[in-house]
């Protein structure tokens, strides 16, 4: 993984200096919270309902072992014992006092990791394919790119004061697993027909109050040219994108009231003046840039399939762990194994500092010190031997975190919601939890099959609810939580936005509502091998309409 | 009916004016202003205590009287002073527990 060279090194101690010495005079009483405000959430420090919280960047992320210990030791001295994995691959805090933050962020600099540009109007953490260098559909490892666009857009002068945040995603296959399509820009790495590296450019993607989907504004850029494109497109926003209302001012909306078409045509004009430039990227500087994410040494490991076999015939539930939570490699003998961190019934994203710890340690032991978060709130490890698949889930189940869930219904995204957030209208984490409960029986969810189920407590939509294949709403009507529910929504390669399916549900019902939805699919669907996202396709709303209203309809 | 609530500047825990001007950690035992001049009052000082630099998000908000005590009306608030529902161990509630 990437190493901090000295400036990479001296800039985050600046930073800590810095932001420490704002921290004290802030307590102190020598600055205001109007003058403070805007500093320490440059630094990754908000307000939330019961406490600060401190947002950890995580680029593309990757983690290694040590420094997921120092999350588990800041986790235990600092806060209240865990963390919260997010939806772009970064990890909160949700208890730590603002006269700690200092020695937070020393800590983390320690481990070559901080919280700059973790909120603010500026260039957000880059995210990636959580499988990259290991999966076995990959073109190239999308990392070097992201890792190219962090060092670029950390404190860029002309960009730093944008007219609202703004999101990059990178995946380096065709299967995206980076939901490139709701992002600002999103990079699909490729090869052309010479075998040469280039990038799909999506462009004016988004969620939030007014979702919609990025365009294509370019088959394909040649790798050499990923900064002076990219820094063309923020040109063109930061120059024409709307200042006079937050909820106009992502690039998404300056992208669909310009048109697609002039809005290219803007970019191609900027690009043509700084095309060949000095932001060329030497070819040099991309392959060292590539070494740093050089994949590791996979010795041949071929007693992984006999291995496999004899622990299936031991155990039923490493059988089903191995069938849902592990994922084909490009090496035959290894896997990428996902670690769900959706246990039945927990909040989405939660991991004690012991949980950090142990798969800290299953990391170096078995998985080349290299751990990932994936968007979707769970680690992964990229690179396990197959051979050794039933040690790696024999000690998860120890430690509480071997559900057999990807990708199926309890797989949930969830934002914090009303539990802790300041801006939520309405709970996500007990949706999600009820909602888990209700499906616990793996049996049943595995008859279910894919289905990805995301929840927000506000239009701001953290929790992703627009591209789920079911989506939740959280807002607040006359005081009391009400749910909306969205139905056929993708954040995959043939991404969608879901269909607001009807009225909305108060807390005691929308449980029994997803319950109808998915009945109403497994009454309809082809046969077990159509999946819901596929079967809502074909089918439409109708019958989904039908089930959750009808009996109103006659009602009334 | 409202109470005056906060955040405390050093570690962010939420806090409610209490009788005498002082912010306690318990929606428990909050000045409750039941008419206009009340509410001022209590406006007034966390005006004041926001410019001292002794809390942050100062914010009246709405509240029943009821047998039990205090009740926010906004679930917001219930929220706050109560703590997380995914945590019964974190927040207000766990110290009430212990």
């Amino acid at each position: 993984m990437y190493r901090y060279d000295e400036f990479d090194h001296s800039f985050v101690k600046a930073r800590v200096d810095q932001f420490t010495d704002q921290v004290e005079r802030r307590l102190a009483g020598e600055i205001t919270e109007d003058q403070f405000r805007p500093l320490r959430l440059m630094n990754g420090v908000y307000l939330q309902l019961h406490a600060y919280m401190l947002r950890i960047a995580i680029p593309y992320g990757t983690l290694s072992p040590k420094q997921m210990r120092m999350l588990a030791h800041i986790a235990r001295t600092y806060d209240k014992g865990y963390g919260h994995f997010t939806t772009r691959q970064n990890l909160q805090f949700n208890w730590p006092a603002l006269s700690d933050i200092p020695a937070i962020l020393a800590d983390l600099a320690s481990v070559e990791m901080h919280a700059i540009q973790t909120s603010g109007n500026c260039i957000r953490n880059v995210t990636a394919d959580h499988f990259a260098g290991a999966a076995a559909d990959e073109v190239a490892d999308p990392r070097p790119a992201s890792e190219i666009l962090r060092q670029w857009s950390s404190v860029h002068p002309e960009f730093s004061y944008l007219p609202r945040k703004f999101k990059i995603a990178v995946t380096g296959a065709e299967r995206d697993r980076a939901a490139i399509q709701t992002h600002d820009i999103g990079l699909h790495l490729k090869k052309n027909d010479k075998g040469e590296l280039g990038f799909a450019v999506w462009v004016g993607g988004g969620q939030g109050r007014t979702p919609i989907l990025a365009k294509k504004i370019r088959d394909f850029l040649p790798e050499q040219h990923l900064l002076s494109y990219v820094t063309a497109i923020v040109r063109v926003y930061n120059l024409h994108g709307r200042r006079d209302n937050k909820y106009k001012a992502r690039i998404k909306i300056l992208v669909h009231e310009t048109g697609v078409d002039e809005f290219t045509r803007q970019v191609e004009a900027e690009w043509a003046a700084l095309k060949d430039g000095e932001l060329t990227l030497p070819e040099s500087d991309i392959r060292a840039i590539e070494t740093y994410f050089t994949p590791p040494a996979l010795t041949a490991r071929p007693e992984g399939d006999e291995a496999i076999k004899l622990a299936r015939l031991d155990s039923r539930s490493f059988g089903e762990w191995l069938d849902q939570n592990v994922t084909t490699h490009r090496d035959p003998d290894y896997a990428a194994v996902t670690i769900s961190l959706k246990g039945i019934g927990e909040t989405p994203g939660d991991a004690s500092a012991e949980q950090m710890e142990a798969v800290a340690d299953l990391a170096e032991t078995y998985g080349f010190n290299e751990i990932r978060v994936s968007h979707e709130q769970n680690l992964i490890l990229p690179h396990v031997a197959r051979a050794d698949l039933k040690a790696v889930h024999d000690r998860l189940t120890e430690i509480g975190l071997a559900t057999a869930n990807s990708n199926l219904i309890t797989d949930i995204i969830a934002c914090p919601g009303l539990d802790y957030c300041a801006l939520a209208n309405a709970r996500s984490i007990s949706v999600a939890q009820d909602i888990s409960n209700r499906f616990a029986s793996l049996e049943r969810q595995r008859d279910i099959g894919e289905l990805k189920l995301k929840i927000s407590g506000c239009i701001n939509a953290c929790g992703h609810h627009h591209v789920g294949h079911i989506g939740i709403l959280g807002v607040e009507k006359k005081g009391a939580e009400l749910y909306q529910v969205t139905l056929g929504g993708s954040g995959d390669e043939n991404a969608s936005i879901g269909e607001i399916i009807g009225r909305g549900f108060g807390p005691d019902e929308i449980g029994g509502a997803i319950e109808t939805i998915v009945d109403t699919y497994l009454a309809n669907r082809s046969g077990a091998s159509e999946k819901f996202l596929d079967a809502y396709r074909r089918l439409g709303p109708a019958p989904f309409k039908e089930a959750l209203y009808a009996g109103e309809a006659k009602a009334a | 009916m409202k109470v005056l609530t906060a955040n405390r500047l050093t570690d962010g825990e939420a806090v409610w004016l209490a009788p005498g001007s002082v912010w306690i950690e318990t929606l428990e035992g909050a000045e409750v202003a039941g008419d206009q001049p009340a509410e001022e009052r209590l406006e007034r000082f966390g005006s004041e205590s926001f410019a001292r630099n002794e809390v942050l998000d100062v914010n009246l908000i709405d509240v029943e009287v009821t047998s039990a005590g205090i009740r926010p009306v906004r679930m917001r608030e219930r929220i706050r002073a109560n703590g997380p529902t995914n945590h019964l161990d974190h927040g207000k509630q766990a110290v009430s527990a212990s």
